[in-house]
């Protein structure tokens, strides 16, 4: 087993005549946390979705935990996986979206419950048993048995988190978690998030908040114009940026 | 120009009394209610309409009532009215059943079956009903035999065609089909109109792909589904009075034939009209339900039934009574 959860190579996408990806390598260790930055349009967000195959590269590798995600690497030829092994490939990785997404006709319970069952294949009981614990930890334990809808924006987010955290994935994804939340209600969300980066499990995400970023990151990359511009630890890309780019944005960001 | 100050304005600074010119305290203010006057002239003369036909209904001997009393329930009408029952629920079960694969098959990225169901659904909304039904029904003048075996090779059975399609087949089958086209727009309308988040959170979780379909995606669009859905039953349950033109016995047929025997034909017309409202209705009952059932979660909270609206205006109603009744005292 390599030391890397995610290992992303040469990697290029285009949508239509847009290239957002254009050839990053990027390369994260097991129990980091890492954070990407950068303006909007970046391609930020589209390299956090390659991560789990909910967009297909065009060129490159991405690996995570070892294996290739979305194909089968066979002497230098990638073989598309069929779309079962690729749910069966997500499953190790927990994806968060900005929009919670989660099943407005499902209770909360049986949002969290749901994949471990049909796509894990687990037993029922155990099942519950976890999701009951992991909306104990995100703190809405009190809401099991309510609709996604009768929750606030930072409950509703904090129950997708326990929703992909019930897959056990290996490495955990978020893509802009706090955008879509009312001021007042980031910082619930935010604590949650550190509380898994304290317990060391593997997390890649993009947002916009800086002071978050500074606080949990093992590493900050900062993206523009579809490619990796800066990377190291926050106390150098955020207080010691190198690139004109970075201090551009940074010094936008933090006015 | 007045220049406005807050209540936490600065000390030393003093602030203004917002009430200070008023003459009574703004809590004590009472609410007198606007009077309609034409709302009540148009409820008067509604109601005298409503008066003048129901008097119409009772008292014009045309309606023949003791006829109709004598035919409602006869065995007869009752057993046509179980057929035209089962037609609706062949047409609609078969039809939605297909239907859900025709919307299926649309949204594929199979071109092929993209094309057969776009296909499909042009060719049966572009032939009418009666039309297809008779094809149906004349089928064997065009295939004598069905057989099942290799395509293009040896068959391994054989049917004579005027053996398995019966005049109740040829029915369902043409009703089915024809229902089918249309279920399936409604169905493909209502997997659209779900957030296209909802698919992607399913595939990033790993559901499996039928699941997604079934657990997530149907249940959703369901809420959009039902109302058209409904719409579509109710007028196929109408809708089969066209296989009377095929001799099937169904309920209009029936009252045909008996109004062809005694003449009665307006009392009898009654009979088929008060089933159909009858059982339209019973329907309409069943999908008010059916849709509070899918409206979970889509709310903050289910939509009262009409007995729980009933009640809750009851109470309302009362505890104004009991407030102006405590009015004078005040």
């Amino acid at each position: 087993m390599t030391r890397y959860a995610v290992e992303v190579r040469g990697v290029h996408k285009s949508f239509g005549n847009l290239e957002v990806l254009r050839g990053i390598d990027l390369l994260i260790r097991r129990g980091e946390v890492t954070v990407i930055l950068g303006p909007s349009g970046s391609g930020k967000s589209t390299l956090l979705r390659t991560l789990n195959h909910l967009e297909k590269v065009d060129r490159g590798l991405i690996q995570v935990g070892g294996q290739p995600v979305g194909y089968r690497l066979k002497g230098s030829k990638l073989h598309e996986l069929r779309e079962r092994e690729i749910l069966q490939q997500r499953t190790r990785v927990g994806f968060v979206f900005q929009n919670f997404n989660l099943f407005p006709h499902l209770t909360v319970l049986d949002n969290v419950i749901e994949a471990p069952i049909s796509a894990q294949g687990r037993d029922r009981k155990e099942v519950e048993a976890q999701a009951r614990a992991l909306l104990d930890r995100v703190g809405v334990s009190d809401k099991i048995d309510a609709y996604p809808r009768q929750l606030s924006g930072g409950q509703q987010q904090r129950v997708a988190i326990a929703r992909a955290l019930a897959l056990r994935p290996a490495v955990m994804l978020f893509d802009e978690p706090t955008s879509a939340l009312d001021p007042e209600l980031v910082g619930e969300v935010l604590e949650v998030i550190k509380q898994l980066a304290g317990e060391g499990t593997t997390l890649v995400i993009v947002t916009h908040e800086i002071g978050f970023a500074r606080e949990v990151a093992d590493t900050v990359v900062f993206m523009d114009a579809g490619l990796i511009v800066e990377q190291g630890p926050p106390g150098d890309v955020l207080d010691n940026p190198q690139h004109e780019r970075t201090k551009a944005f940074l010094s936008k960001v933090l006015q | 120009m007045t220049t406005i100050r807050t209540a936490h304005a600065p000390p030393g600074v003093p602030a203004i009394d917002a009430r200070a010119d008023l003459h009574i305290d703004p809590e004590d203010l009472t609410v007198v209610k606007s009077r309609h006057p034409w709302r009540w002239v148009a409820a008067a003369t509604m109601l005298v309409l409503v008066a003048m036909f129901v008097n119409g209904l009772v008292t014009n001997p045309g309606w023949d009532w003791p006829t109709f009393a004598q035919y409602f329930t006869a065995p007869a009408v009752l057993k046509a009215l179980l057929l035209t029952i089962q037609l609706t629920v062949y047409g609609s079960v078969l039809g939605f059943a297909l239907g859900i694969v025709l919307a299926v098959c649309r949204l594929s990225k199979n071109p092929v079956l993209q094309t057969v169901s776009w296909t499909y659904i042009w060719a049966f909304r572009s032939i009418p009903l009666i039309v297809q039904l008779l094809f149906w029904f004349n089928i064997a003048y065009l295939y004598q035999t069905l057989s099942l075996g290799i395509p293009f090779g040896p068959s391994f059975f054989e049917f004579n065609v005027n053996g398995v399609i019966s005049g109740m087949t040829a029915a369902v089958l043409g009703l089915a089909l024809h229902q089918a086209a249309y279920s399936a727009e409604i169905i493909r309308a209502g997997i659209i109109s779900v957030d296209s988040g909802q698919l992607e959170a399913a595939a990033a979780l790993g559901i499996p792909r039928r699941r997604q379909f079934f657990r997530i995606i149907l249940p959703q669009a369901m809420r959009a589904i039902l109302p058209n859905a409904a719409n579509e039953v109710i007028s196929l349950f109408k809708g089969t009075s066209i296989v009377s033109t095929m001799a099937i016995a169904e309920l209009f047929y029936q009252v045909q034939v008996v109004y062809g025997r005694n003449g009665r034909v307006v009392p009898l017309l009654m009979v088929a009209t008060v089933w159909y409202i009858l059982l339209t209705t019973v329907l309409t009952i069943g999908q008010y339900y059916v849709e509070r059932h899918y409206a979970k979660g889509a709310q903050r909270a289910l939509p009262l039934t009409p007995w729980q609206q009933i009640q809750r205006k009851m109470t309302t109603i009362n505890a104004a009574r009991q407030e102006s009744s405590f009015g004078g005292v005040r």
